[in-house]
């Protein structure tokens, strides 16, 4: 088992080196020089721009200055926003809480109404309703999230009133960021009513975010549930004259579940990446938005040291859902041992 | 009696692209789909011919107007006007033209790339494969859009940039899809007997192996048009792909949700002709998808 973690893990380093090196050459790819954009209108002075490139070791050899950016992330220095100048880590660490509130929101909702669509189409093969989630599925899998985001204001905020248009409590409460989990820190502050609030803020977000995952998770439970179904034990259960509902949901349901959980973990990279345009719309202050502001102001440093910092944590839950994987399924462990 | 061994004389067997098609066909999803693809396609060619106005032409005297269905509507205006009083349903038109000009590029450019980097890795093995595996698992490190993104950042704004974006980031699909593809083929009898007749590894890849990988890599192909789309639209909407005077459908989308509280029709249909768009690829994937996957047919 510890072989198996170590040979796992290690298959991480290279792919992380790589992200490295892929954010390293963002700064210097892009056309102009990096200090033109620091130094904003005003322009520099010949001299004062020789002494910044040194200052920033933009004048040494692209693999020192390679060797120096490794140096420093190993330091923790993710480097400075030129907008804010604040170091980028603290930055993203203040609005990360935000977006993996969100992001569990919209998981949640995902696996809650995803799975027994899935359950039902399979049980229910070729009737109507399996056709009409299938049929939900693939639109929700080809929805643009963006404007479902929008029709989601549209019609649940202006013509209904029924939620917030955006962010992520409203202004007559003022809460104290303890945990940064908004729904949390609502709960401990003395404020009445700002939990209810928060929950508020976050539906329409959640169910944009959600709507995606919800569409892969229902086909992935309906083919895995069809795979397990036609399994003898399965029979052999039906059988024995246990309730269909009892096969269905302990007999079957179990083994089906496993690929089901590999998605609903690799769908980290769906949620950070749907969470750009979903953060944007709901004006959520999460990393999503941060990122894509940064982009805008053309802040690279910012951009830089967020895209490393969301490629390694989408890397760590890939692990974390792969090790996971090796313990519930153990054939995936002693293959990979074998070869 | 010689006329009936004539009747029960084996008839010549079906060509494999009947027997798809007739495997196709009776998926309905996949026929409204290809139906779809195929209405777009006509408006998209003959935008000068179908849309009413052009797509930059403006009406002064109708900022805003409602579809003509409803109340205060413009008879002129069949889905209303935006906030410069141009005809929305003709932007929509001239749109297609873009996002299916993107779906096109992006995947051909993906197809050309990712299947050659593909057939290296398969073919060389050894270092060339694990240097090419390798870079490709480091881009599908990063969620597609942020590496779009990025790269859009690198690059700057600008529909072509966008279509370049959106392209490298889906390259790996295709690569690690034809190298799977390459691997599984590479130890048949009939590899085995034109490397023997003396094929050179060039004919090899593309004379020999290739055509023997395709089915897959149709599939993707066309689930690939959807992506890009989608992606593409993405970038339009968060203000890094098409710009403003433009008539793509996600930058219409790029400022209409400050008129979300007058003009939901601004809202409205640009998403609508993304969705329908994207969905007719993604029913007409699925439908290649089974008809082409021989451990599904019946």
């Amino acid at each position: 088992m510890l072989k198996f973690i170590f040979r796992r893990a290690s298959l991480v380093i290279p792919t992380f080196l790589g992200v490295t090196l892929l954010t390293f050459a963002l700064v210097r790819l892009v056309p102009g020089d990096p200090l033109e954009m620091m130094a904003g209108e005003r322009g520099l002075t010949p001299e004062r721009h020789a002494e910044l490139m040194a200052q920033y070791g933009y004048d040494r050899p692209l693999l020192e200055q390679y060797g120096l950016y490794l140096y420093e992330l190993a330091g923790g220095d993710f480097g400075r926003s030129v907008v804010t100048k604040k170091p980028v880590l603290q930055e993203f660490f203040e609005r990360f809480p935000a977006t993996v509130e969100l992001a569990l929101c919209a998981m949640i909702f995902a696996v809650v109404i995803g799975l027994p669509m899935g359950i039902l189409a399979a049980v229910r093969r070729g009737t109507v309703l399996d056709y009409a989630v299938m049929g939900t599925a693939v639109t929700g899998f080809s929805m643009p999230i963006f404007w479902w985001a929008l029709l989601l204001v549209l019609f649940f905020s202006v013509n209904l009133g029924w939620t917030p248009v955006s962010g992520r409590l409203s202004a007559v409460y003022w809460v104290e960021a303890r945990t940064g989990f908004m729904l949390i820190d609502s709960l401990l502050s003395n404020e009445k009513g700002a939990f209810g609030s928060a929950v508020s803020h976050l539906i329409l977000p959640s169910v944009a975010l959600g709507t995606i995952p919800l569409a892969i998770i229902a086909r992935m439970t309906r083919s895995s549930m069809l795979e397990v179904l036609n399994e003898d034990y399965v029979r052999t259960a039906r059988a024995k004259g246990l309730s269909p509902f009892r096969v269905v949901t302990v007999h079957a349901l179990r083994n089906a579940l496993i690929p089901v959980v590999t998605v609903v973990g690799l769908a980290t990279g769906i949620l950070l990446a749907g969470a750009i345009l979903t953060e944007t719309i709901f004006s959520w202050p999460g990393i999503g938005k941060w990122l894509i502001e940064a982009v805008r102001r053309r802040d690279y440093p910012t951009v830089q040291g967020g895209v490393l910092l969301v490629a390694t944590i989408i890397m760590l839950v890939n692990l974390l859902v792969d090790l996971l994987y090796g313990v519930i399924n153990p054939r995936i462990r002693h293959a990979s041992e074998r070869t | 009696m010689t006329d009936r061994t004539l009747d029960t004389a084996p008839t010549k067997p079906p060509h494999p692209l009947q027997d798809i098609w007739r495997d196709f066909r009776r998926n309905r999803g996949a026929m409204v789909g290809l139906a779809l693809i195929l209405i777009v396609t006509f408006l998209a060619v003959f935008a000068d011919v179908v849309a009413p106005y052009g797509p930059a032409e403006q009406f002064r005297d109708a900022f805003l107007s409602p579809p003509s269905w409803l109340a205060g509507g413009d008879p002129r205006f069949l889905l209303g006007t935006d906030d410069v009083g141009r005809d929305i349903l003709s932007r929509l038109i001239y749109g297609a033209r873009l996002s299916l000009l993107i779906g096109v590029v992006v995947v051909t450019l993906a197809l050309a790339a990712g299947v050659t980097l593909g057939l290296c890795a398969g073919f060389f093995g050894g270092l060339v494969d694990i240097v090419v595996m390798r870079l490709m698992d480091i881009m599908l490190a990063l969620p597609a859009l942020l590496l779009a993104i990025v790269i859009v950042a690198i690059l700057g704004p600008g529909l072509m940039n966008a279509m370049v974006a959106v392209t490298v980031v889906v390259v790996p699909h295709y690569a690690r899809l034809t190298r799977g593809a390459v691997l599984s083929e590479l130890g048949r009898d009939y590899v085995t007997a034109s490397r023997v007749a003396g094929a050179g590894p060039l004919r090899l890849m593309f004379a020999t192996v290739l055509p023997n990988c395709l089915a897959p890599l149709i599939v993707q192909a066309t689930l690939g048009f959807s992506g890009a789309i989608l992606d593409a639209a993405a970038l339009g909407f968060l203000g890094l792909g098409a710009q403003p005077p433009t008539p793509e459908w996600g930058s219409m989308l790029a400022n209409a949700l400050q008129f979300i509280q007058r003009a939901w029709w601004v809202v409205t249909f640009p998403g609508l002709a993304i969705l329908v768009t994207v969905l007719a690829f993604n029913l007409m994937g699925d439908g290649l998808r089974d008809a082409l996957d021989p451990k599904l047919k019946r």
